[in-house]
């Protein structure tokens, strides 16, 4: 059974049908490319899985359970971990705090304990406080523990947002054009980095990207999308010369 | 040869810790406790400055000598030797007893300071009020990243439920006729009816909380501040709490003690929350809502919660107000007290405790302060509020604590 299963998804937003009919058999373990000229409704497809939208049409099963109707908070719980296309790290949280705010699933204190502070709320705090120093030390962050993620350079903001999608110990992540804005350089080293993460976390990964490179060096399997539609399907060499890919890219042949 | 002597000293004297310090403002109220009313009549102030002679600047500028004179003579000096001396001594103490001992040398200190003088008391009573309600608001506006205007309205309702909850219970009043409790346990059962009075206005805040936090921006801040004035209306309209006239005969149970251990409280229970994985949700919340959303975080349930623990202290700290008054009327709760807080509030720092202590004592000592002023007063304020909105838009002491605020579950290990 896959990990991720897409039937039918369908999204209008008013008038405009952003994703028409999309499916998708995501099994574990694959790193999948989703690309597609901008508006192709790329980013939808990723907010439709995660909850921040409800699809008009549709259905989700995430590991057996339909996510269509939950609020994100309690997807991204179910084990899925996502990074924005444009960074959206907190502006005033230290890289710690960041890691350690995105652990919140993670405590199961209550109000009570919290507000005084008991030996409960105390436990878990200093679990999660553990936890936190471990992943920062498994990414080489440890450094920057004290200095605000906004403060750091473009490449480390992508890193620490990455390592943040981790903590809730995903089986899928969605990474939404994680090399963009970058230099060759960072290119590289984040290619690395998401192999990495994906031999130590046992991770599905679903991989949004307008750079070819990266997308034909990391996915066994890519999906080619135009206004919200799939037109092709199949491993890169096959997209590399797919001819409706060509067309959504480059515009028709025409005969002169 | 004295270079190097004044940076040993100034080496020393940052060195020196915060409770050697309070033991030299004990020491110095103490002393000025025991010859205070001697030197100040030698030095011809006739009655010992009561908040450290600032009003002598604007209404007799000739006593500024006299002033100096005493303020080195009682405070400067004996504080500075104290501390001095103290520091090596109180750098032994094991740090489990560090906070207990720095609560009980600020609580002596202001004790004996605020004992030599009515009009003292009256200032330390409402600054400790003040820094619990700016340490409330903090949660909402500076933590949270919103807006709310319903400082005054949450006072208000916390004020009114306690206070008729202690004047039903143990006053002989014409409303309520006699007390329907013994009037000897009063005191102890005030403790509970601060607690309802708080309930009730968390309960009151939820009311605000549903329509306007499914939306992001300015609705919290038009719909609290609707809140304040629907709150003030209503009480104008209550015949039964006295309408505009106001509410009387409470008990003055709120005395410096009861005050302060609750600002206390109030203090450690939302400092706790805010260090708690919970209460880091707000800043969540704040800097990126989506984000927070996406990374686990039950938006929804932070928001609410953080608003009505906001409400709950705002309500006690209302409730304290009306029991150090005696007194109270709705047109005290309007809008002039919610800009009041927030003034405190921006002025001293948001997401920060510490910022919340800073704000409150800094502009309430102002406010007395510059009581001389009258009217001019409203000018000479808001030009300190614009002048630090310039230099520092974020408050005084922001994003940061300090002392005994300063929380780390773990320490961070030393080297990997």
């Amino acid at each position: 059974m896959p990990l991720l299963q897409i039937k039918n998804l369908t999204h209008w937003f008013g008038g405009l049908r952003a994703v028409h009919n999309f499916h998708e058999n995501l099994e574990e373990g694959e790193i999948v490319g989703l690309i597609g000229p901008n508006g192709a409704g790329k980013t939808t497809i990723f907010n439709l899985i995660c909850g921040i939208y409800k699809p008009t049409q549709g259905e989700i099963i995430f590991d057996g359970e339909n996510l269509v109707g939950l609020p994100p908070h309690v997807i991204t719980s179910k084990g899925i971990g996502r990074t924005f296309q444009k960074l959206r790290l907190w502006r005033h949280l230290s890289v710690l705090d960041t890691i350690k705010l995105a652990h919140f699933s993670r405590k199961n204190y209550g109000l009570f304990d919290a507000l005084f502070w008991t030996r409960r709320c105390q436990k878990q705090e200093e679990e999660i406080e553990e936890r936190t120093w471990e992943l920062l030390k498994i990414f080489g962050l440890t450094q920057y523990a004290y200095a605000r993620a906004w403060d750091l350079p473009y490449g480390l903001q992508r890193k620490v947002e990455m390592v943040r999608a981790l903590v809730s110990e995903p089986k899928l992540l969605l990474l939404d054009e994680p090399t963009v804005g970058m230099t060759l350089r960072e290119m590289y080293e984040t290619m690395d980095l998401i192999r990495e993460m994906k031999e130590k976390f046992d991770l599905t990964i679903l991989i949004i990207e307008h750079r070819m490179k990266v997308i034909m060096n990391l996915c066994e399997r890519i999906k080619a999308i135009d206004f919200g539609e799939i037109i092709a399907d199949g491993t890169p060499d096959e997209i590399r010369n797919n001819p409706r890919v060509i067309e959504a890219y480059l515009g028709k042949e025409v005969e002169v | 040869m004295m270079k190097s002597l004044i940076q040993k000293v100034r080496s020393r004297v940052n060195e020196i810790p915060t409770h050697a310090w309070l033991l030299g403002l004990l020491v110095a109220t103490l002393i000025e406790r025991l010859v205070g009313d001697a030197v100040a009549g030698s030095l011809g102030l006739g009655i010992i400055p009561r908040l450290f002679g600032v009003r002598y600047i604007l209404t007799k500028p000739l006593l500024i000598p006299s002033m100096m004179a005493y303020l080195l003579v009682i405070y400067l000096v004996p504080i500075s030797i104290v501390a001095w001396f103290s520091a090596p001594l109180i750098k032994k103490l094991p740090s489990r007893l560090s906070t207990p001992i720095f609560l009980l040398l600020l609580y002596g200190a202001l004790h004996i300071w605020g004992g030599l003088d009515e009009y003292r008391l009256l200032v330390l009573q409402f600054i400790l009020i003040s820094i619990l309600l700016t340490a409330s608001l903090n949660l909402t506006n500076g933590y949270m990243g919103e807006f709310s205007c319903a400082s005054g309205g949450f006072m208000a309702v916390g004020a009114y439920v306690t206070s008729v909850l202690t004047v039903w219970g143990f006053v002989n009043d014409d409303v309520f006729g006699p007390p329907a409790l013994p009037p000897a346990i009063g005191p102890f059962m005030f403790p509970i009816a601060l607690i309802i009075g708080g309930i009730v206005t968390a309960l009151t805040a939820l009311l605000v909380a549903i329509p306007s936090f499914r939306t992001r921006g300015d609705y919290l801040a038009i719909i609290s501040l609707a809140y304040t004035f629907i709150i003030k209306s209503f009480l104008e309209n209550l015949e039964l709490v006295g309408g505009p006239r106001g509410f009387m005969h409470m008990p003055k149970w709120a005395n410096l003690p009861v005050v302060f251990l609750w600002t206390l409280a109030g203090l450690w229970v939302m400092h706790n929350y805010v260090s708690s994985l919970l209460g880091k949700g707000a800043p969540g919340v704040r800097d990126d809502e989506l984000a927070a959303e996406v990374m686990t975080v039950d938006t929804r349930r932070v928001k609410v919660i953080t608003f009505m623990l906001s409400a709950f202290w705002t309500g006690v700290a209302g409730g304290l107000f009306a029991h150090v008054m005696g007194y109270i009327n709705p047109a005290t709760f309007g809008i002039m007290k919610t800009a009041e807080i927030m003034a405190m509030l921006y002025m001293g720092g948001l997401n920060s405790i510490t910022g919340s202590i800073v704000g409150a004592v800094l502009l309430k000592f102002l406010m007395e302060a510059l009581r001389p002023l009258q009217v001019a007063k409203w000018i000479f304020i808001p030009v300190i509020i614009i002048f630090f909105m310039i230099r520092r838009p974020w408050g005084l002491v922001s994003f940061r604590e300090f002392g005994i605020l300063r929380k780390e579950v773990k320490r961070a290990p030393a080297s990997d």
